[in-house]
């Protein structure tokens, strides 16, 4: 099937291409971009007032899938992300059971197969995430894992961090970390500052992600190994990131647009909707991880979309399990806070979404050039979204963006030539 | 003006100062029941008070359980061990079932912080929130905040300090907004461990050295200590705590000579306070208790739409 983007504006990151284009889509490649391609028998795609951007990267999804097929599955996923302009997303490891063999990854992949989108499974680390012994990397890779990642809790044991990134660099695949000193962040509920102070509810100080992030940053220093921050949510995060960058060590980092987007001020008025890890912070931590955003310093925008059960959140917000769903609230932030509030282009706003990711994990997509593979996602960045419940088709509706207006319409994502949304 | 337009009680940040004042003035009136031999008013007949307490209490709960039962209330009380709640069921299953129960009050006590404000955004009956985790404990302040006034009429200029766990209280909480509301300077003594900085957003000083504020101070409000702190290092020893912290015979020496002593209770004898001062003529502990109870009717008569009393309605 032959498809034909016309009228829409391109943007592509990847080469700094900002202008109208039209793209010609042929047997899955994009065949020609040029002005004004007239091809007869290919279908139309009017973009007018569009953006067309690279097929979207989430390289930070928990889809549930084994153990918790109820929540969330990799198939109903994968069509949520579909739905959201996503045409690649990163599963982490954290299911029950751990995705710590080559089985497992396999499984994952095998699940994705008939799905819209392409998945690809983060492994473990170490065996079980217990942060003991490390799991078989070199199966997990041969399997198909993207990079390893204890995600959900951090290694604690900073041995055996030392030895992931030591090992890892035979594969030239990132170690992702979840930076959390558990010692320190043990039992707390939310960011800890004012606000957890008013509201009597167990802090989580900043530093228990800055410590764990200058240690692993050291430790990479040590073994040349290769480190990416997951979910970032710290002024002093991105202090210690940047200085390590200075001193050339290998690490890169993501942000969730939630910590861009909201401060601790949300809890009292969403309670466990608003509860995640890490917790949403100051005005000033916001201000930094949008500064981060636009210096640079932060590579990617990563949604930790972390599906949970009604029942499971509507409960005291100490009971309620960190995490909120992220991937159809993405877009509409990324224009609403960061293009239109804080004045990004969309080249800008959206590398973060598109070749930054695929670069850090060695994925041959996230660009639009002749012959390259046609993942291409359609927004119409002026057209105003709610966020209700039938805007959230995921099953889960645990987002603290309930009831938000937002601009940014995703009208069509093409995945592998095919479009995978609208939903035929 | 009329009752508290209001559905709930949840804190004191959420109250005016209208409505605590209201309310204080009309505890007055139902304290005067209590010297008479029939204590009980049929103010609330054919209402029914649901406690729901998830963590153990005596005080509270009693003084809930007879301010209810003195407005002629029925009473259904809930306690965590003797309920569903200890199979399993979710909060938000509990309340359904209070509410096909067509209880008109919820008076909660839970260890988890916004419990309250979680469950009156769920249910149509009117919540009161008797102690949330370490967040707000309202009626204790209300009754904290009457019984100065019933004892120095204006709250307005005096100087409170507050010793000892501020960071686990909710008392601590709720009484500060309460008494800066009324005017009043507060203090806060304690260790940096207990007494964060982020306190003096409150508009509090904070002190670690009792004994150099002790001479400023026209109330003092102890606190109870929990020996599990101990094991959380905050403080390295009960012993020093009480050196340090504690409301002594030898410090009540040195405050001033009509200073008023608090404790929301239960008091640690020997502990933060030493018998004889919590024994002391300065001591007002027990009459806060009673207080407590006429608070707590002014509180359920002014939720269930009840104007402002004067003597006579109330005769």
């Amino acid at each position: 099937m032959k498809l034909l983007i016309q009228h829409g504006r391109l943007v592509d990151p990847a080469s700094k291409t900002d202008e109208e284009f039209d793209i010609l889509i042929e047997d899955g490649k994009i065949s020609k971009v040029d002005k004004n391609i007239k091809n007869i028998d290919a279908r139309l795609i009017n973009a007018k007032d569009c953006i067309v951007v690279p097929g979207l990267v989430d390289m930070h999804v928990h889809f549930r899938e084994p153990g918790r097929e109820d929540v969330e599955t990799i198939i109903g996923g994968s069509k949520v992300a579909a739905k959201s302009g996503y045409t690649s997303v990163c599963t982490m490891p954290n299911t029950n059971p751990v995705i710590d063999n080559q089985a497992l990854v396999r499984y994952i992949k095998k699940q994705a197969e008939s799905g819209p989108i392409n998945v690809y499974p983060v492994a473990a680390i170490t065996k079980g995430s217990m942060g003991e012994e490390l799991a078989e990397m070199g199966e997990l890779i041969e399997g198909g894992a993207i990079a390893f990642s204890d995600d959900g809790k951090p290694v604690m044991n900073s041995t055996t961090m030392r030895r992931a990134l030591e090992y890892s660099r035979m594969f030239n695949v990132p170690i992702i970390t979840h930076a959390e000193d558990i010692t320190l962040s043990g039992g707390g509920i939310m960011n800890e500052g004012n606000n957890s102070i008013f509201l009597g509810l167990k802090g989580i100080p900043r530093e228990a992600e800055e410590i764990m992030i200058a240690r692993d940053v050291l430790l990479t220093r040590l073994t040349k190994g290769r480190l990416h921050v997951a979910h970032v949510s710290s002024k002093g995060s991105l202090d210690i990131i940047a200085m390590a960058k200075r001193s050339n060590i290998q690490v890169t980092c993501e942000t969730a647009p939630h910590y861009f987007s909201l401060t601790d001020d949300a809890i009292a008025d969403h309670l466990s909707m608003a509860k995640m890890n890490p917790p949403l912070r100051t005005e000033e931590d916001r201000k930094a991880i949008i500064e981060g955003l636009r210096n640079g310093v932060i590579e990617v925008i990563a949604t930790d979309h972390a599906p949970h059960l009604p029942n499971e959140k509507m409960q005291e917000i100490a009971f309620a399990p960190f995490g909120i769903i992220g991937l159809e609230t993405a877009v509409p932030l990324i224009i609403t806070i960061l293009v239109k509030e804080n004045g990004f282009s969309f080249l800008d706003a959206f590398e973060k979404v598109t070749i930054n990711p695929c670069r850090i994990l060695g994925i041959d997509r996230g660009y639009i050039k002749e012959g390259a593979v046609a993942d291409i996602t359609i927004i119409n960045p002026d057209k105003k979204i709610t966020v209700d419940e039938k805007f959230i088709i995921s099953r889960c509706k645990n987002t603290p963006f309930m009831g938000r207006e937002l601009f940014g319409l995703v009208e069509y994502t093409i995945c592998n030539g095919t479009i995978v949304y609208p939903f035929s | 003006m009329s009752g508290l337009q209001r559905k709930d009680l949840l804190d004191i940040q959420s109250l005016t100062t209208e409505e605590i004042l209201l309310i204080c003035n009309s505890a007055k009136y139902f304290k005067a029941l209590f010297t008479r031999s029939i204590k009980t008013v049929p103010i609330l007949r054919g209402k029914t008070v649901c406690l729901l307490f998830y963590e153990p209490s005596t005080r509270t709960r009693i003084s809930f359980e007879l301010a209810a039962k003195r407005l002629s209330a029925d009473l259904i009380n809930i306690a965590v061990q003797t309920s569903s709640v200890v199979k399993g069921e979710s909060l938000i299953d509990t309340v359904h079932t209070l509410e096909a129960y067509k209880a008109d009050f919820i008076v909660m006590r839970h260890a988890a912080s916004l419990a309250p404000h979680f469950l009156s955004r769920n249910i149509k009956s009117s919540v009161i929130n008797a102690g949330d985790g370490n967040h707000a404990h309202p009626t204790q302040a209300l009754l904290d905040a009457y019984s100065l006034m019933e004892k120095v009429g204006d709250i307005q200029g005096l100087h409170i300090g507050i010793v000892g766990d501020i960071l686990h209280s909710r008392v601590a909480r709720s009484d500060i907004e309460i008494f800066k509301r009324l005017g009043a300077k507060v203090s806060l003594i304690g260790p940096p461990t207990l007494v964060p900085d982020e306190f003096r957003m409150y508009g509090v000083d904070i002190y670690y050295e009792f004994d150099e504020i002790l001479p400023n101070l026209d109330v003092i409000n102890m606190l109870r200590i929990q020996r599990e702190r101990q094991q959380g290092s905050f403080f390295p020893s009960i012993r020093e705590y009480h050196k340090r912290f504690a409301l002594t015979n030898d410090r009540l020496k040195r405050c001033k000579k009509d200073v008023i002593v608090m404790h929301p209770g239960p008091i640690n004898r020997g502990i933060e306070i030493d018998d004889d001062v919590a024994d002391s003529a300065h001591s007002i502990i027990n009459e806060q208790v009673t207080n407590g109870v006429a608070v707590r009717m002014a509180i359920f008569y002014l939720l269930a739409g009840g104007t402002p009393l004067d003597e006579k309605e109330v005769e």
